[in-house]
């Protein structure tokens, strides 16, 4: 909502949990949202939306800004023209992600300003202000969400912030600010560091940040969700919460500290906010090491403030996820174990293949690792079983980063060959059925250029690639799977079928597809 | 001294509805002019594993999330989830579950969450009409009549 009434011209990124929502809901609204093969080419168009004058919005999960890192670390020292908003959705405690790195410290180290909400009100107003904070200072700016903000609703009033309309869209040519060869980056950097002592003196001084007064016994100094807990925890405490988090306003949290007898911290995550205080020289106590992992609660923040190290109940164990009765990588898993193979694999709903009664995915890193550690695993085992190997990724994740991997694999073949088998559902499932390049089909389900995997392989000179759906005849899928292994050669298997809870939107979606473009044709 | 928030847990498995049941019930609050927060955990969720949702109506609220032991009712969709959700209930909360319902009244099975939602808006001040506004608003046309004459049965039971 906010993005639509900043006027942002285009929403990009790639979906992950607890991010995904943000480019549906602005679509939804009217906006112009795309799902780009991943988060690094997301970021790209979005620095392009930038130079040329206009409001970018580009979302993704706290892994996918590792993804987009490299254009970020630079794009910070490069002068805008627009706004350029990078929503980091984190997800500490995991509930749907492969680790629980804390983005906060990207802002510190590509030297980016951070936002932090705390509920959707100010999820509205922080992405008016950092469309603000980007274009007045001319730098990206991070929006940092966490799953509580992310996957949470509070109530939110429309127009409590409003920001100058976007300028129109224009490029001059200004080679020193966006050309970064050595000769011109070295100056960038000082700009940049002058930039940002800027906006640390101004977030001193004004900022976004929230002093509650209270008790002068305690004080608090939060930021994000952890404020929440926070105010129902310690109703009584004051309480210094932080909008701006990077850079710090050193000169309040001081002065903050100094007004009470105890200052605590209570942040989510690393030891981020208690860090810079202490380099500082600002006398804050914080939470024991057993609170960095999983996420803060009212409960949580309750014992750190009581200094409660009694041990933490632990959480009955729900129902685990699993592959879906008829889902069509069940076969696929079931022939892979059968055929006792080293598997490879990768970030999906298939990745509960590791789970019982499969237990048939061995590795699982990051987005589009499978292809690389497998064909790492083949150079480096005993032949019997090096040819076991078999490498397994799903068809959005193909492309968001297999592609580089199947390169890979044709320009640095092992001697066993290899096999790379590609899960293609016809979906981005694990996120809620996202489209990808692979559907042929945009972020609004409308027809559009398709990636076709097949051709795809077979353009890159693998001569063994096949297209089967693995559920009419598992016992055929399996025996094409063992023939493939027996050869030392680079095979590609697709095993299509389209996702069973996806089947009938992607059927409607056709149709309609279909019918437009008949339309088209008889007008 | 701002008075404590009402919190309702609604529990179950993927599919189940859970999160389409806290909206009505958040919906409902929302109209009647409370401050409102609703947080869950999805991601995983669609794949059949355990689901629930937090609620929290009052004058203000903060946490997103219910702490354990503060739930005043506990709404669970799937039997077998009581026991994983069951931490949550405050002494002296309530628990809402299936075994409440004679599901062979209701015409479409699916709608057992709203059927649930209909025992716990007995215990909750708002009027009849708020809950068939919400209704309507949150589900689409179709279901409007199954849902309603769910929500009914569990209200009049």
């Amino acid at each position: 909502m906010a993005a639509i009434d900043a006027g942002v011209k285009l929403g990009t990124g790639y979906p992950g949990t607890p991010s995904t929502e943000i480019l549906e809901t602005f679509e939804a609204f009217g906006g112009h949202a795309q799902w780009s093969p991943n988060e690094k080419v997301a970021l790209e168009v979005g620095i392009g939306v930038a130079f040329a004058g206009a409001r970018a919005i580009v979302t993704m999960k706290h892994v996918g800004l590792n993804v987009a890192a490299d254009p970020l670390f630079t794009v910070a020292q490069i002068r805008l023209d627009g706004a350029l908003i990078v929503v980091s959705a984190d997800d500490p405690g995991m509930a749907s992600s492969q680790n629980e790195q804390d983005n906060r410290r990207y802002a510190l180290a590509a030297g980016v300003p951070m936002l932090e909400p705390s509920d959707s009100q100010e999820a509205y107003e922080f992405t008016l202000r950092a469309i603000e904070i980007s274009e007045r200072w001319q730098v990206p700016v991070l929006l940092r969400m966490t799953t509580r903000v992310c996957h949470s609703k509070t109530i939110v009033r429309r127009g409590t912030v409003t920001i100058s309309p976007p300028h129109t869209p224009h490029f001059e040519h200004d080679f020193p600010s966006r050309v970064m060869i050595p000769a011109y980056a070295k100056p960038a950097h000082r700009r940049l560091r002058k930039t940002l002592a800027q906006i640390a003196a101004w977030n001193d001084e004004e900022g976004l940040n929230q002093l509650l007064p209270g008790s002068s016994s305690l004080g608090i100094i939060t930021s994000g969700i952890a404020f929440q807990y926070v105010r129902e925890a310690a109703p009584e405490a004051s309480v210094l919460k932080l909008g701006v988090t990077y850079p710090l306003p050193i000169e309040r949290m001081r002065a903050f500290a100094a007004s009470v007898d105890l200052c605590v911290v209570i942040e989510e995550g690393d030891p981020y906010l208690i860090e810079a205080a202490r380099t500082a020289g600002i006398a804050v106590e914080g939470k024991p090491e057993s609170f960095r992992f999983g996420e803060l609660n009212t409960a949580r923040v309750r014992r750190i403030l009581e200094n409660d190290s009694s041990p933490e109940p632990k959480p009955v164990p729900g129902k685990p996820p699993a592959l879906c009765p008829g889902c069509p990588h069940r076969s696929v898993y079931t022939a892979l174990k059968n055929l006792n193979c080293l598997v490879p694999g990768d970030i999906g709903c298939y990745s509960l293949g590791v789970l019982p009664p499969f237990e048939a995915m061995d590795t699982l890193v990051c987005m589009g690792a499978a292809i690389g550690v497998g064909l790492g695993m083949r150079h480096s085992l005993p032949p019997e079983e090096a040819r076991r190997v078999v490498s397994v990724i799903g068809d959005s994740t193909f492309v968001h980063s297999g592609i580089t991997g199947l390169v890979e694999m044709v320009y640095n073949p092992p001697a066993s060959g290899h096999v790379l088998v590609i899960l293609d559902n016809g979906t981005t499932a694990m996120t809620g059925m996202q489209e990808h390049p692979g559907t042929g089909r945009t972020l609004a389900h409308a027809s559009t250029g398709k990636v076709v995997f097949e051709d795809l392989a077979r353009s890159l000179g693998i001569r063994n690639v096949h297209v089967i759906d693995p559920t009419t005849d598992p016992a055929k899928f399996q025996s094409l799977i063992q023939d493939c292994l027996l050869k030392p050669e680079l095979s590609v298997v697709i095993a299509r079928r389209n996702c069973l809870l996806a089947a009938s939107s992607i059927r409607e979606h056709e149709i309609r597809e279909h019918a437009r473009c008949d339309d088209q044709q008889t007008n | 001294m701002i008075s404590k928030p009402t919190n309702v847990v609604i529990a179950g498995l993927g599919g189940q509805g859970v999160i389409k049941a806290s909206d009505i019930l958040a919906d409902v609050a929302f109209s009647a002019g409370l401050d409102v927060k609703k947080s869950e955990l999805h991601g995983m969720s669609q794949r059949g594993g355990s689901v629930s949702s937090d609620v929290r109506f009052g004058e203000r609220v903060f946490s997103p999330m219910v702490p354990d032991g503060e739930a005043d009712f506990l709404v669970v969709i799937a039997p077998d989830q009581v026991t994983v959700n069951a931490a949550v209930l405050s002494q002296g909360g309530l628990l809402i579950e299936p075994s409440q319902i004679d599901e062979s009244a209701l015409s479409n099975k699916k709608s057992i969450n709203v059927a649930l939602l209909g025992i716990l808006s007995r215990h909750l001040q708002f009027p009849v009409e708020a809950w068939t506004a919400a209704l309507e608003r949150n589900l689409p046309q179709k279901l409007h009549e199954a849902n309603l004459k769910s929500f009914f049965i569990g209200r009049e039971k």
